[in-house]
């Protein structure tokens, strides 16, 4: 019988006020194991103060197809950035 | 290294390459990263789970000849630092399975070819710890030399894997600074006990050099493997640096490196040094070494051993989940 636990993408959070960041994957039976586990491997020298883990089959990625479509609108969008524009110095600081 | 004499497949001239294939090249040239559902050539995805999945199981049979220790070691804080590092050996191993499995690969499938001889481990870790003193060997030389070949990978082409290399380099040290921290107490101690730091040493020198393979300067499947960065070093760029690092940590112990033809070379800048019996080696990798067959009848009972937990957790998940949707 195959039992192969299902796979489990883990999330820290270094520190308060920070975001939990993606940091590795693991195998577990169940949630409550999952971050058992990852307590275990993934925070063994200080590294966090909060863990979420969810199933790696349950997130939705984009594929790398779409990076034109979903990301090149925003390069034709330059005037988004401060910098766009040209502000006289005699102005002061903005 | 922890993947010794990795073949790789599909090395191809620029002009026989397909223009997927070279856009693809021409991405590690540019020094990108390759992320998984990125398209790659077959040849790239199979030698990575070649490499990467002997790199796992090195790190899980590397845990073996330490583990042996851990019940003898001779103080409580002694005791807990060797199983600290040995609990780090399998967090090591989990991260790069979790590499390769991006590669579409699953961890019980590598474990299985593991476990039917399919697979390797490095050489290294069929040789015996019999003494206390070749514990601190095997941290001083052993993650050493694993030191030395990992930095470089975090540079690696394969995103996932660099990852896990940053990770493991950032545990590594330690490893090697408990090693030496061993070797200094014990070639500090009575003559007794600096003879067996001296042995330990003599033991372990020329299996960690074989660790970084044969000379491959002529392998085509190295160079297949450096044009797609997934190796950043020769097998002897990495040796020389290894001697030369750790022959003035063997002086400042007082211990003598066991090669009398170890010596300065001016020219080179770096150390003259004796190969090791490269037969020696081959015969390791073909199974018979000290303790290959102990190793896999270790691996193996464990991972028999453990079916009936996995399959108990499971099913205990699976009920839960059943109540809980039922509610
Ligand atoms: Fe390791
Ligand atoms: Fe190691
Ligand atoms: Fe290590």
């Amino acid at each position: 019988m195959s039992s192969e636990w299902p796979l489990w993408e883990v999330f820290i959070r270094g520190q308060h006020g920070l975001n939990h960041r993606h940091v590795g994957s693991l195998h577990a039976p169940s949630a409550e194991m999952a971050i058992q586990n990852a307590r275990d491997v993934y925070t063994r020298r200080n590294e966090g103060v909060s863990i979420w883990v969810v199933r790696s089959n349950d997130i939705a990625a984009s594929a790398p197809s779409d990076k034109g479509p979903l990301f090149e609108p925003s390069n034709a969008k330059v005037y988004r950035h401060p910098t766009f524009f040209d502000i006289p110095d005699d102005v002061g600081h903005m | 290294m922890y993947a010794q004499m990795v073949t790789s497949e599909g090395g191809k001239a620029r002009d026989e390459m397909t223009p997927e294939e070279r856009a693809f090249q021409d991405r590690i040239d540019r020094g990108e990263r390759i992320e998984p559902k990125d398209w790659m050539p077959e040849g790239y995805r199979k030698t990575l789970i070649r490499q990467i999945g002997q790199h796992a199981h090195s790190e899980v049979v590397g845990q073996l000849p330490e583990g042996n220790w851990i019940t003898r070691a001779p103080t409580l804080e002694r005791k807990q630092i060797l199983l600290a590092k040995v609990q780090d050996e399998a967090g090591h191993g989990l991260y790069l399975y979790s590499a390769a499995e991006t590669l579409g690969v699953s961890r019980d499938e590598l474990t299985g070819m593991l476990l039917a001889g399919k697979m390797k481990y490095s050489s290294i870790f069929n040789y015996p710890t019999l003494t206390w003193a070749d514990i601190g060997a095997v941290g001083w030389l052993v993650d050493g030399a694993a030191i030395m070949n990992q930095v470089p990978l975090q540079r690696t082409s394969y995103g996932p894997y660099a990852r896990a290399m940053v990770r493991i380099c950032k545990e590594e040290s330690f490893h090697q600074r408990q090693g030496y921290s061993i070797m200094m107490t014990m070639a500090r101690g009575t003559p007794d006990q600096k003879a067996m730091a001296q042995d330990a040493l003599n033991r372990f020198w020329y299996p960690s050099l074989m660790m970084f393979g044969p000379s491959d300067k002529d392998s085509v499947h190295s160079a297949q493997s450096m044009a797609w960065k997934i190796k950043i070093n020769t097998n002897d760029e990495l040796r020389q640096k290894f001697v030369d690092q750790t022959v003035p940590q063997a002086r400042f112990l007082g211990l003598e490196i066991p090669d009398p033809g170890l010596a300065w070379n001016e020219e080179k800048g770096g150390h003259d040094f004796s190969q090791p019996d490269w037969s020696e080696f081959y015969e390791v990798l073909k199974g018979n070494g000290p303790c290959n067959a102990e190793r896999m009848e270790a691996r193996i009972e464990a991972w028999e051993d453990g079916a009936w937990v996995r399959e108990g957790l499971m099913a205990h998940a699976e009920k839960r989940a059943a109540a809980h949707a039922a509610e």
